[in-house]
């Protein structure tokens, strides 16, 4: 098989299928070869629910392996000259309609050495999964990760509260159209749920990109304060998958889940949504803000309980 | 005639009270002053014997090079520092202000300070409960708090929108009062940066980052011993914490710089204390021969890094970042660690926050002294690093927008007390020093503004 020429400029992340976040590299050489298929270059999504093209080679016996290419982020959003990425939880209670919720906690995992494009070469400058960090040698066992809301605060005493607002509205945009491109795709089940971790890169302009979605986010925790957010996540998960029955169904917010998507935009006011598009809109999430979940739980299942005593 | 005299008699007791007064403190302060500081320095000198390592040394070319180039990265070297001891640590200043007595000082002169029973021996004045709400007139209850109003569950109308509005009219016209009486009650987030530097008079002027530059250089081309300690200071305490081990990096930049600094040796001229001497090679006692050292009279202790640690979070340019530290350290933080009787400084500090105790919670003051559990031995170290690394950043940030405000440290005090109050009922159940740390062990989850509020304005005196 003669090698073809990739058409592919700059640096880009090639990810398999199957493969874990132990297996990716990022390749700066444009001449690789991709022996099966067409990667695409405008796909951003990764990941399991990703392009599943087949191949015609199926007579040559040779397994199929698709690849996702990612065009690499060449500037981005440095913290104490550390490369980061941003972990959000995403509960998915339904595609056909669609139902998801956001959950307000989530993390900005760093890489432990200074980011340069130097060293291309250096995984453990680039690539911010726990996974692999934890081999490198640098590795403080405390954890290299801060909570939402700190990097939250952090941006806004930078940048002001508008240039966060728009961020974060930004990032509302990315987890719904990504639902949306798939919603097709997926078998519905209204018997189903899955959340997703999804990974967040922020670069300079401040701009958000999606670099994956992941169906089985890593649930261990690496010190006591991620220990504490994945257990309450864990919670609120079956708090809204709701096996008792307890909920109406009509809540707009459970724990620290707030419903994002309701077959439509959710708005943080109550009542009607706001379909005029008159812009006053504002989207029900609030990703990296004060979580009072054990506050906000205990409000509804005592009202809950409540409207139980009183049938009507 | 006897009028006159008694009148006379009265005015030579006033006078030689005054003079008893003023000499009484200079003299007790240069006593101690003296004796810590000859510790300090044995400590220092003896570490460079047995490591034989000077005190300072020329950078070969080619080391200057290296560090040049690693300028912004400085963290991801992982020299052995493991020979290193830090030269003191807070508690064991505690010790040599436990160990401050006035030897002048006559039982009989104050009825108060007899009955205290803390381990502060020095009987300076402090302001009582009256006094300080009277002082902190805009943190009561019907002034609005950023800390407290701000809360998601406050609508931003009743006080919040109005107070950024006046944040940033202060800002616009650039008026440094006006913006230390603004900041009493709390800066946003996004003007706090510019208010700061706006307080404490800092403009990035082209000569301050020469100035700067100048530093970086001086580290650059020399090595000194202070900057191993600081190393080790930096990787113990504030690459080790979940929040500030990003900004590793620039508290070297920082501190490394600031230890070259020899302006800031004008602050000895308002501290009692002097900066430590060193001579050079063969000609020990000479003075022409004497030099200042580190250049900048400070050496760091252990935790030091924390002052800096904050500050990441607000600027990231590292000559303002490095203007602003050095500004914060001369005005506020050296008074933490010397010895002197001005009410910021720690040793007031210290019977400030005993005396609130035993005055308003004697039930509790008592129960911790039975048990061995002194209070002072707890709060020190939350004083002595104005909380940093101890409450929650958010909160350390409208912590220091008071004591900007205030232009006091006597906030801290305060703050200790108050967290006593709050964890009283579990620490009347405690029967030992070490499970009362348990219970103060973690004061991340604190809110200093309602906590502050109920302490002076809302408890029953």
């Amino acid at each position: 098989m003669s090698r073809q020429k990739s058409k592919l400029q700059g640096a880009w992340t090639a990810k398999g299928k199957r493969e874990r976040a132990e297996s990716i590299n990022p390749v700066q050489d444009h001449s690789y070869e991709y022996p099966h298929g067409c990667p695409s270059p405008q796909a951003r999504m990764g990941g399991s629910k990703g392009d599943t093209r087949s191949s015609d080679d199926q007579k040559d016996d040779i397994p199929v392996e698709n690849y996702v290419a990612q065009h690499y982020i060449e500037n981005p959003y440095l913290i104490g000259g550390r490369k980061f990425d941003l972990r959000v939880y995403v509960l998915v209670m339904s595609y056909m309609p669609l139902r998801a919720w956001l959950y307000r906690d989530g993390f900005a995992r760093f890489s432990n050495t200074r980011f340069t494009l130097n060293s291309i070469d250096d995984q453990y400058v680039h690539l911010t999964n726990v996974a692999v960090q934890k081999t490198s040698p640098d590795y403080h066992p405390k954890g290299c990760k801060w909570m939402l809301q700190r990097f939250r605060q952090y941006l806004a005493s930078k940048h002001g509260p508008k240039a966060v607002e728009t961020l974060f509205s930004d990032m509302d945009n990315i987890f719904i159209r990504s639902l949306q491109s798939v919603q097709k795709a997926i078998i519905s089940d209204k018997h189903c749920f899955e959340l997703y971790g999804y990974d967040i890169l922020i670069d300079q302009d401040l701009k958000p990109w999606l670099l994956e979605v992941n169906a089985s986010p890593s649930l261990t925790a690496s010190s006591q304060e991620d220990y504490e957010l994945k257990t309450c996540l864990l919670e609120d998960t079956l708090h809204i998958v709701d096996m008792e029955a307890r909920l109406t169904g009509r809540e707009k917010r459970v724990g620290g889940f707030d419903l994002m998507w309701n077959d439509g935009p959710v708005s943080r006011e109550d009542g009607a949504h706001d379909l005029s598009g008159l812009g006053n809109f504002v989207t029900n999430t609030h990703l990296g803000c004060v979580n009072d979940r054990k506050k906000q739980l205990r409000q509804l299942f005592r009202s809950l309980q409540g409207q139980k005593k009183t049938p009507n | 005639m006897l009028q006159e005299e008694s009148d006379l008699a009265l005015i030579i007791a006033q006078i030689v009270q005054k003079l008893k007064g003023s000499n009484l403190y200079a003299q007790l302060e240069r006593q101690a002053w003296g004796s810590w500081e000859k510790r300090i320095l044995k400590s220092l000198n003896s570490m460079c014997t047995e490591l034989s390592i000077p005190l300072a040394r020329k950078r070969p070319v080619g080391e200057q090079k290296e560090l040049l180039n690693k300028w912004n990265e400085m963290g991801t070297d992982e020299p052995d520092l493991s020979l290193f001891r830090p030269v003191y640590a807070p508690k064991d200043f505690l010790e040599v202000l436990i160990n401050l007595r006035n030897p002048n000082y006559e039982n009989g002169d104050s009825h108060s300070f007899r009955t205290h029973l803390g381990l502060i021996q020095v009987p300076l004045k402090v302001k009582d409960i009256p006094e300080l709400k009277e002082f902190f007139v805009e943190l009561g209850l019907t002034a609005g708090q950023l800390g407290i109003d701000d809360s998601t569950q406050v609508p931003p109308e009743l006080f919040e929108n109005e107070h950024v509005r006046i944040g940033q009219k202060v800002l616009s016209e650039q008026d440094s009062a006006a913006a230390q009486q603004y900041i009493r009650q709390g800066s946003p987030t996004a003007l706090r940066a510019e208010l700061w530097a706006l307080i404490l008079n800092i403009s990035s002027q082209p000569e301050d980052i020469l100035y700067y530059e100048q530093l970086k250089t001086n580290v650059i081309q020399h090595d000194l011993l202070v900057d191993s300690l600081i190393y080790k200071d930096v990787k113990l305490t504030a690459s080790n914490d979940d929040y500030y081990f990003v900004f590793e990096d620039y508290l070297y930049q920082v501190l490394l710089c600031f230890s070259r600094d020899t302006s800031v040796l004008g602050h000895f001229a308002y501290n009692s204390a002097s900066p430590p001497k060193s001579y050079i090679r063969g000609k020990l006692g000479l003075e022409e021969y004497a030099v200042f050292y580190p250049p900048n009279g400070v050496i760091p202790f252990h935790g030091f890094s924390m002052y800096v640690a904050p500050l990441c979070f607000l600027y990231h340019e590292p000559s303002k970042l490095y203007q602003i530290f050095r500004e914060m350290y001369v005005r506020f933080f050296f008074r933490l660690h010397s010895i002197s009787s001005h009410p910021s400084g720690i040793v007031s500090l210290c019977l400030l926050f005993e005396t609130l105790l035993q005055t308003y919670l004697p039930q509790l003051f008592y129960h911790l002294r039975e048990i061995g559990a002194q209070p002072l031995r707890i709060s020190f170290k939350w004083m002595v690093r104005a909380f940093s690394g101890y409450l929650a950043t958010d909160q350390l940030l409208l912590l220091w927008d008071r004591i900007l405000g205030y232009n006091s440290l006597e906030i801290l005090a305060v703050l200790a007390a108050a967290v006593f109050a709050f964890r009283a009922v579990n620490l009347m159940e405690v029967t030992s020093l070490a499970a009362a740390e348990a219970v103060l062990a973690d004061l991340s989850t604190l809110k200093v503004m309602p906590l502050l509020q109920i302490f002076l304005f809302a408890t029953v005196t």
